[in-house]
């Protein structure tokens, strides 16, 4: 049997370990908690199936695209247009281009972030070229679809929603590496 | 704090004795003792941990100053004079460290280690050898941390929260150093944490239940309770770093998935909790020196249990205070400034209990007196800014300027600073035997407390005007403040030597002091000879609670 | 409770407002936005508080330390407990922070309403300059810090806007909500404006957002507020507000200078042009990292001058401007600077402090890769 100190080690050992597991716990505890809430415009990263409701014709709202790249890829994303007006629960679609400037082959990914925030929760991807990464070959250029629905419990105040995409390189070698860490969060790399 | 420490006694080497908790107490002091240098390395015993700790904390507390009188000389006048910013950068970030992780939390530690037995009538700590373990830990953790300085690419130059990515993607090479010192010294406090519940648990004198202890004992198992549930998320986060930087992970890059708000998020889930850590036990130092100065029992000892216990509580639903400018959606701002301003109401019952004891007492005013009624007094003016700060929309304004760099300080400084050095002069007769220097200390209390305000009551216009953190140079309407803060930055540096002076003066003689050194002091360890000698209570003293 | 709350406020602007706010340099500044005055109020208002609080409780605690001084003969009282007035102590702190919390809870709601914005401006923070893009509008530019490195030696004298002033400030107009973007390149920024009361960080890889509606015309200056490395304290903002008209002027005007400059890439470039062209962006855009005789500051910042790779290559170093290095400090500049900028500014690093490689490259060689 263990005497009253032993038994106190070992409990506050036991509270050490359950709380390191919890801070890493917390990394995809907290990307849960963004994509529910919209907390700092992320959005799901996966495909969603369009809700079949009624289109409301009486209200317009805005939709603005931005494109950036990050440094490290000579490519560039452009869209067809920077603005777009819907009607909440119309699917819509919007072509954006890639180019491959450089002389090598790369492989890269756009990055989304939603602003206000509360609105990418109402913001549904059915598909987006930001699901995955993509590669281009040498100067090689190619048109992907992004088709969205803003859903119509999209808050009453909310009349301008801006969605940026910022292109990232993805380093193979790196690619790799996360896909065996596990708990790397957005893990679908 | 001792260097010639309590007189090596060899008697009471009598049996093994049971301890409070009624276990078998390790035979560990029972062999002849080495000398010299291994006596140092090798000792387990509390006293001499303790006064390990509190020698080295006041050698980091020295290396910190340095670099804030660096940061200080270079903020003297507009222009960059002496230092070039990437050196300020890792001067900002190395005092904050150095003063946090290597002053503060290892005085109190070495506190700790002296007093807990003391106060509740233990013989040792509960597990020694550890405590010797966790002690030698700390030099190897911040020599470490120090060199990265001489390292190609310099220190840590990202600031003591070192927010990612400038921590990560943008940092020196010498990081993964850092980092390793940053665990290495989590592990100390983990165990030093672990040690003292176990202690405080297990070992208090019979007789003694929960609601005896002394407030500092109190305090300080609540702290330890703190540490053990966040050191391991700082480890946990600087972990990730660590795979960040070396490893190809993305916990904290956005091109790779990762997201810089969730480092955040995770340091200040460690890091406020750690705020109150080098807060806590400065309330119970408090707690015990205005009761003794006053003649009168403190007032309201179940509710500061329960104030402290509560602060402990809210400290973790408060973190995201630190973040309300990223981009918090409307509902978390709204809860965090909420939680953030119920702190208010604990602390406030503290120092409403305090100011209690005082009325109608019969008060003299001794250097640990002047020192615990300065806390008082600017630990609640650092309470008012913090107030201030929690009003979310008000906080943009505030937010990353010298206002709140004003209001850290003034509860970190003439707040958990003064309480250490009120405890260093309040426990200096009893780990002494002699009285500290009456006339020294009051200079050293009075150029201090004028330093202090000198130093950082400006640095509220500052803020508000318009200057932020961490910036080695300045726009001129901010220049006739920081000359005065300057001024008073290096009057409070150079004052801090009158306390190394009263400190040797002690250990070498002076006024012999009585077992029971202040006629108004009342707990356990004024029961013992002063100095105490190096075992105490081997035999469980006879402890009769006074009716709470 | 409100009556108490207005009084306070209006006794703060009286004391505290009238006097010192407006002095400036004691207190935040009430700013021209309607949001900017209500959290000066606010600030004020819970100042006033805590000051009332403060005088009674340091009130009774100087009164208990005069009076009962044990050489004044006072002998201590026993008492050490009290639930009821535990009790009270607890509450009514409760009721002031209740107090305080309703209008603080307004504030924050309207500081939260960017809908309906009639401008929207992209806000990029980088290592250590800010770029502004007129969304919809094709105007986009660099704001660096324009004070001369020798004012802050101390070689210079200093001027008043010394660390606050820039080379292209910010124009916003007066009397519109502006909606503000904002993200970053590399680290964490901030972006202040006291006067605005806009402080907001920009994180990398995502975007935040915030607004402003300026009343009065003027120039606002600020700095950034968040640690971003080495320059941190050397990237201030400046704002001009015009008036709506001037501000449409203003617009047209630079959309106009923007296709003019647009035009330059297809002539043949002078060498000695592209030099002092290229000298005056290396001067606002490099010069920070790379330090202003190309010496760099390594390893962070490797030196240009006598960079041998630099030198043999010609291709490699366009490549590094326009696309910049992933996961170091240098940026890509490809849609930062316009072509002319572009060419001038590796013409002139290819020959400045002795490169000397002769390379001129032209602003149609850059369109071409760009394309």
């Amino acid at each position: 049997m263990m005497n009253p100190v032993q038994r106190t080690v070992f409990r506050s050992v036991l509270v050490l370990i359950g709380m390191f597991a919890f801070a890493f716990a917390l990394v995809p505890l907290y990307d849960v908690f963004c994509r529910v809430t919209g907390l700092n415009g992320k959005v799901d990263e996966r495909a969603q199936s369009l809700v079949s409701e009624e289109v409301d014709q009486s209200r317009w709202v805005t939709v603005q695209f931005i494109t950036r790249s990050g440094s490290g890829l000579p490519w560039i994303l452009d869209v067809e247009q920077r603005q777009v007006r819907v009607n909440p629960g119309q699917p819509t679609e919007i072509d954006f281009v890639f180019t491959n400037q450089s002389a090598v082959a790369q492989s890269g990914r756009a990055v989304p972030s939603v602003s206000p925030s509360r609105a990418s929760r109402h913001l549904r991807k059915v598909n987006c070229f930001c699901f995955e990464e993509q590669r281009l070959e040498a100067g090689e250029r190619i048109e992907l679809p992004l088709v969205f629905q803003l859903t119509r419990d999209l808050p009453e105040d909310v009349n301008t929603v801006t969605l940026v995409y910022t292109l990232y390189p993805v380093d193979e070698d790196k690619a790799q590496l996360q896909a065996q860490a596990a708990p790397a969060p957005g893990g679908d790399a | 704090m001792a260097p010639k420490l309590p007189p090596h006694h060899s008697l009471q080497h009598s049996s093994t004795t049971a301890a409070a908790g009624g276990q078998v107490h390790d035979d560990h002091d029972h062999h002849p003792q080495p000398r010299g240098i291994m006596r140092w390395l090798l000792t387990t015993n509390h006293k001499e941990i303790g006064s390990l700790y509190l020698i080295f904390s006041l050698i980091m507390f020295f290396i910190g100053g340095i670099f804030a009188l660096v940061v200080r000389a270079e903020l003297f006048q507009p222009g960059l004079n002496l230092v070039n910013p990437e050196f300020f950068n890792q001067m900002t970030t190395m005092h904050g460290l150095i003063m946090v992780f290597a002053a503060v939390m290892p005085a109190f530690t070495g506190l700790a280690n002296w007093m807990i037995p003391l106060q509740i009538g233990a013989p040792d700590m509960a597990l020694p050898r550890l405590n010797n373990f966790s002690f030698w830990l700390l030099p190897v953790a911040f020599i470490l941390l120090l060199s990265t300085l001489l390292m190609p690419g310099g220190g840590p130059n990202f600031g003591w929260t070192f927010y990612a990515p400038l921590s990560t993607t943008y940092a020196p090479p010498s990081t993964t150093f850092f980092i390793l010192s940053l665990h290495i010294a989590g592990v100390s406090s983990i165990l030093g944490a672990i040690n003292i519940v176990a202690t405080i648990l297990n070992m208090r004198a019979p007789g003694m239940r929960m609601m005896d202890m002394p407030l500092f004992v109190w305090t300080w198992l609540i702290t330890a309770f703190l540490l053990i549930a966040v050191m391991p998320v700082l480890a946990g986060v600087i972990t990730m770093m660590l795979m960040d930087i070396n490893f190809g992970t993305s916990f904290f890059d956005a091109a790779g998935g990762g997201d810089p708000v969730l480092f955040q998020h995770l340091f200040w889930f460690f890091g406020h909790p750690e705020v109150y850590i080098m807060i806590l036990p400065a309330f119970g130092i408090v707690s015990a020196i205005i009761p003794c100065f006053a003649r009168k029992r403190l007032f309201g000892y179940a509710s500061m249990v329960y104030a402290t216990a509560s602060i402990a509580v809210l400290s973790f639903l408060v973190w995201a205070h630190h973040m309300f400018v990223v981009g918090l959606p409307l509902a978390a701002e709204l809860f965090f400034m909420y939680t953030t301003m119920l702190i208010a109401v604990p602390t406030g019952v503290k120092v409403f209990n305090w100011i209690t004891t005082l009325f109608r007492g019969s008060i003299t005013f001794e250097v640990p007196m002047l020192f615990a009624l300065a806390f008082v007094v600017l630990f609640t003016i650092g309470g008012f800014s913090g107030l201030m700060l929690a009003i979310a929309p008000a906080d943009f304004q505030y937010h990353d300027t010298y206002f709140v760099v004003a209001h850290f300080h003034y509860v970190l400084v003439p707040g958990a600073v003064f309480s250490i050095m009120a405890a260093v002069y309040f426990w200096l007769p009893k780990w002494t035997g002699h009285y500290p220097s009456e006339i020294l200390g009051k200079w050293h209390f009075w150029l201090s407390v004028i330093g202090v305000n000198l130093t950082f009551f400006p640095m509220h216009f500052s803020g508000l005007a318009g200057m932020p953190r961490r910036i080695p140079d300045y726009a001129l309407q901010f220049a006739d403040f920081n000359l005065v803060s300057s001024l008073g930055a290096f009057l409070f540096g150079f004052s801090q030597l009158i306390f190394v002076w009263v400190i040797i003066k002690c250990v070498r003689g002076g006024v012999k002091a009585p077992a029971k050194a202040w006629d108004g002091a009342e707990d356990l360890e004024w029961t013992v000879p002063s100095p105490a000698p190096l075992h105490t209570f081997e035999t469980p003293p006879d402890f009769k609670p006074v009716q709470h | 409770m409100r009556k108490l709350l207005a009084l306070m406020t209006g006794g703060g602007s009286l004391l505290g407002g009238a006097s010192l706010a407006q002095a400036n340099g004691w207190n935040m500044p009430v700013g021209v936005t309607d949001l900017s005055a209500e959290i000066y109020s606010l600030h004020m208002t819970i100042f006033w508080i805590c000051v009332v609080i403060g005088v009674v409780v340091f009130g009774v605690m100087f009164y208990s330390l005069f009076k009962f001084r044990r050489s004044k003969g006072a002998k201590s009282s026993h008492f050490h407990e009290n639930t009821t007035v535990e009790v009270i102590w607890t509450a009514v702190p409760l009721l002031i922070l209740v107090g305080m919390a309703v209008p603080a809870t307004a504030t924050l709601q309207k500081m939260y309403d960017t809908s309906d914005a009639e401008l929207d401006v992209m806000i990029t923070g980088q290592q250590w300059r800010w770029r502004y893009e007129y969304l919809g509008e094709d105007v986009a530019f660099n704001s660096n810090m324009s004070t001369p490195r020798a004012q802050i030696s101390g070689e210079e004298d200093r001027g008043e806007h010394y660390l606050l002033e820039v080379d292209e400030p910010l124009v916003l107009p007066i009397n519109r909500k502006v909606r503000f973007l904002l993200t970053a390149d590399d680290v964490i920024h901030s972006w202040w404006v006291p006067d605005f009361a806009v402080k907001q960080d920009t994180i990398p890889g995502f975007i935040n957002e915030n607004w402003v509606r300026i009343n009065e015309p003027g120039i606002y200056r600020g700095q950034c507020a968040e640690l971003c490395g080495m320059d941190h304290g050397f990237m201030p903002i400046v704002v001009h507000a015009m008036e709506e008209d001037d501000f449409d002027d203003w617009l047209a005007e630079r959309k106009e200078a923007a296709e003019a400059e647009a035009m330059g890439v297809d002539r043949e470039w002078e060498m000695a042009e592209l030099m002092e062209r290229g000298e005056q962006v290396y001067g606002s855009i490099c010069a920070s990292c790379h330090q202003a005789d190309g010496s760099g500051s390594p390893p962070a910042f490797p030196a240009l001058a006598g960079n041998q790779e630099l030198i043999d290559d010609v291709d490699w170093h366009i490549d590094v401007v326009l696309n910049g290095v992933s996961g170091t400090a240098m940026p890509a500049f490809r849609s930062n600077l316009n072509p002319v900028e572009l060419a001038a500014v590796v013409t002139y690093s290819r020959n400045a402090w002795g490169n000397d490689t002769g390379d001129a490259v032209q602003p149609a060689e850059i369109v071409e890769l760009l394309e």
